[in-house]
């Protein structure tokens, strides 16, 4: 279970705020089901000031909370005060959300977002602008670049706790790396790429497990009394025969192939199977 | 909190009183290393093979068949890393889209490291489609591991009717049946699986034991190398009190299994069928009858699973979700997914796992405990208007009927 402050457990409990403001002057819905979280927020304003809030919310215990906290947070606010909030003030209002959590309190910003824009008769909200980087999670880049520069982000993970984006099929990670880069600069950005799997060719794999059998592997089997002998090598099945010591009992050959397999796996390919020879 | 209710069994049992009894001389007096020349330690051998006997008791299995492992996943990654180590010219691996991680993640990642890998899909209701079983398996395909139940829905897999077509195709076939050892009735002795995972901690005896069946003459390397215990099979000295611990749960399980299993599958019933009835947007996720008997998995639309879960944990109900919200991950659960349940219901979803401690006022107390919560969140919910939409659906149908 997620480690929740007793403030989010609290205005998970006791939300407040719940419904929807019928004769509303300003309405925004962010999210969707398939999302997993979805809230409408709805305010009512006198001369720009708001002087009420109701949220309703699908989503787990931290985007209830978060929509709970943001209702209470723009009551007797005027618009260009609510303005100001970032995701970031949520998270502290309500002592902080866990780093997967985060999301909650972008989305809560969003709405906010929504519902201003609607006061104010524009089609969208800054939010919705913008293209759209992340297709499983209807993220755009606008979204993505905000919460990178408030948040002060800099791996795609982080930007995946704070705005979902790239949580899903992942094809938008470069497209989200750029962005990082644009903002960030490279250096800091840049994930270290898996080294991609490089394919040997079967004469220099021969060499080299030879030269590792001979170097590597043989002085520290003869030290105890054993020995191999490298008799053929078969796509990744290197075929051993045993001498020393070891050939009089099975469990002490089973050791001697096990040395020589991981030390072949080590400084030559993870796929080595070593096997003896018959 | 004033009562606690744990309905969680799919993920882990409390441990029998019997079982602790058990143990517990095996800390204290009987400490010995059972490798040891000496009788004080030596003697431990034999107990060893006692608890053996009733592991391969319970499932039908001779003795020398069973190896003692660590726990479940061990169990899983020994026996289809001992398959494909065993076949080295094979490298293909089969198994479906629904398994444990232990078993999934390891596939996945023998994948990246040059393997082939096929995932068996599953219908709408959580079964196997066995004909594209047989049309995956190749001729190189070295092993197929298919679970004997999954751990979220309860489903069972048809696993004889698995191995006996890898058998025909000459693939190794091996099966975690985590979740049906002391549940279903399995007699290894007949039909074609070569390798089967048990774990102590789903069968009410402790975490940190468990068992991989291997049949005779099924080829096999180990996973743990070190010294020569359990016949070569698994390095390590003996964890004897957990060992003799699963011995004796898998006597219990032997000895009640029937009764017991019948007992829970009527308060398992009961719960399902007034869910299912009484909450209109609820769903059961997985086959209606090919299930264990003591899991229901059930969605509860347009309302999100982690929320419910800590509304049932404020009550005192422990359960589990599918929803993507409780697992630090985006995506609901892999398994409601590969069914192909809507997001609108896999977001909701929630199993309730029963065992032999659980009591009909234990179901009592759940029943009357969820419609206030579903009321809650749908009050919350900004979807309460299509929540009422099905609840009128419902109550159209009923009345109708
Ligand atoms: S497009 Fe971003 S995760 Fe799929």
């Amino acid at each position: 279970m997620w480690d929740y402050s007793e403030k989010v457990k609290d205005h998970f409990f006791h939300p407040r705020n719940v419904g929807e403001i019928q004769d509303a002057d300003a309405v925004g819905d962010v999210g969707n089901l398939a999302c997993g979280d979805a809230i409408r927020l709805t305010l009512k304003l006198d001369n720009d000031r708001i002087v009420d809030a109701k949220f309703k919310t699908f989503g787990c215990g931290s985007a209830i909370a978060a929509a709970s906290a943001l209702t209470e947070m723009v009551k007797g606010k005027t618009v260009e005060e609510a303005e100001k909030l970032t995701n970031q003030d949520i998270a502290d209002y309500l002592d902080g959300l866990p780093d997967e959590k985060m999301h909650c309190s972008v989305m809560g910003q969003e709405a906010l977002e929504a519902a201003i824009a609607n006061y104010r008769g524009y089609e969208k909200a800054p939010s919705e602008e913008g293209t759209i980087i992340c297709k499983c999670f209807d993220v755009t880049d606008k979204v993505i670049e905000r919460v990178i520069r408030e948040n002060n982000l800099g791996s795609i993970e982080q930007v995946t706790n704070y705005t979902k984006a790239g949580g899903g099929c992942k094809s938008c990670h470069p497209d989200i790396q750029q962005i990082i880069n644009d903002i960030r600069g490279p250096a800091v950005a840049v994930a270290p790429e898996p080294k991609p799997v490089k394919k040997m060719s079967n004469i220099k794999k021969m060499q080299l497990v030879q030269e590792t059998i001979e170097k590597e592997i043989r002085p520290v089997l003869t030290s105890g009394g054993d020995d191999v002998e490298l008799e053929d090598i078969d796509g990744d099945t290197v075929y051993v025969s045993f001498q020393g010591n070891c050939i009089h009992n099975a469990t002490s050959k089973e050791k001697v192939r096990h040395t020589v397999e991981a030390k072949l796996r080590e400084l030559v390919t993870e796929d080595l199977v070593v096997e003896e020879a018959t | 909190m004033s009562r606690t209710v744990y309905v969680d069994n799919n993920a882990t049992t409390r441990v029998a009183d019997e079982v602790v009894e058990e143990m517990l001389p095996y800390f204290t007096e009987l400490y010995g290393n059972p490798s040891s020349m000496h009788t004080f330690g030596g003697q431990l051998h034999k107990k060893i093979e006692q608890a053996r006997e009733k592991v391969a008791d319970l499932i039908g299995a001779d003795p020398s068949e069973i190896t003692f492992t660590s726990c479940g996943t061990e169990s899983d990654n020994a026996a289809i890393r001992g398959a494909l180590e065993s076949h080295p010219k094979k490298r293909h691996i089969v198994t479906t889209r629904v398994e444990h991680p232990a078993v999934l993640h390891q596939c996945r990642q023998l994948a990246r490291h040059g393997y082939e890998l096929t995932e068996i899909a599953v219908d709408q209701e959580g079964l196997l489609d066995l004909g594209e079983l047989r049309a995956a398996i190749r001729g190189d395909t070295a092993i197929v591991s298919v679970m004997h139940a999954n751990n979220e829905t309860g489903v069972v897999f048809p696993v004889e009717e698995a191995a006996q077509i890898a058998r025909e195709k000459g693939a190794v076939f091996h099966t975690d049946a985590i979740q049906t050892v002391g549940k279903l009735p399995m007699d290894m002795s007949k039909g074609n699986i070569d390798m089967l995972t048990i774990s102590g901690h789903k069968l009410h005896a402790p975490k940190g034991v468990g068992a991989l069946y291997i049949r005779r003459g099924v080829k096999f390397k180990p996973l743990i190398v070190g010294g020569h215990h359990e016949n070569g099979k698994r390095a390590g000295t003996e964890n004897i009190p957990y060992i003799m611990g699963l011995g004796k749960a898998c006597e219990l399980a032997k000895k009640y299994m029937k009764e017991e299993q019948g007992r829970v599958k009527s308060l398992r019933d009961k719960l399902e069928e007034h869910l299912l009835t009484n909450i209109p947007n609820a769903r059961l996720n997985g086959h209606k009858t090919l299930r264990l008997p003591n899991t229901t998995n059930i969605s509860f639309e347009y309302v999100e699973g982690e929320a419910i879960l800590l509304l049932l944990d404020e009550a005192g109900i422990c359960a589990s979700s599918g929803s993507a919200c409780s697992s630090g991950s985006l995506e609901p659960s892999h398994v409601l997914m590969a069914m192909g349940v809507p997001f609108t219901a896999a977001h909701g979803s929630i199993r309730f796992s029963l065992s032999h401690y659980n009591t009909e006022d234990d179901v009592d107390y759940i029943l009357e405990s969820i419609p206030p919560i579903m009321k809650k969140l749908k009050d919350i919910s900004p979807y309460a208007r299509e929540i009422e939409e099905l609840e009128q659906k419902a109550a159209s149908t009923a009345n109708r009927g």
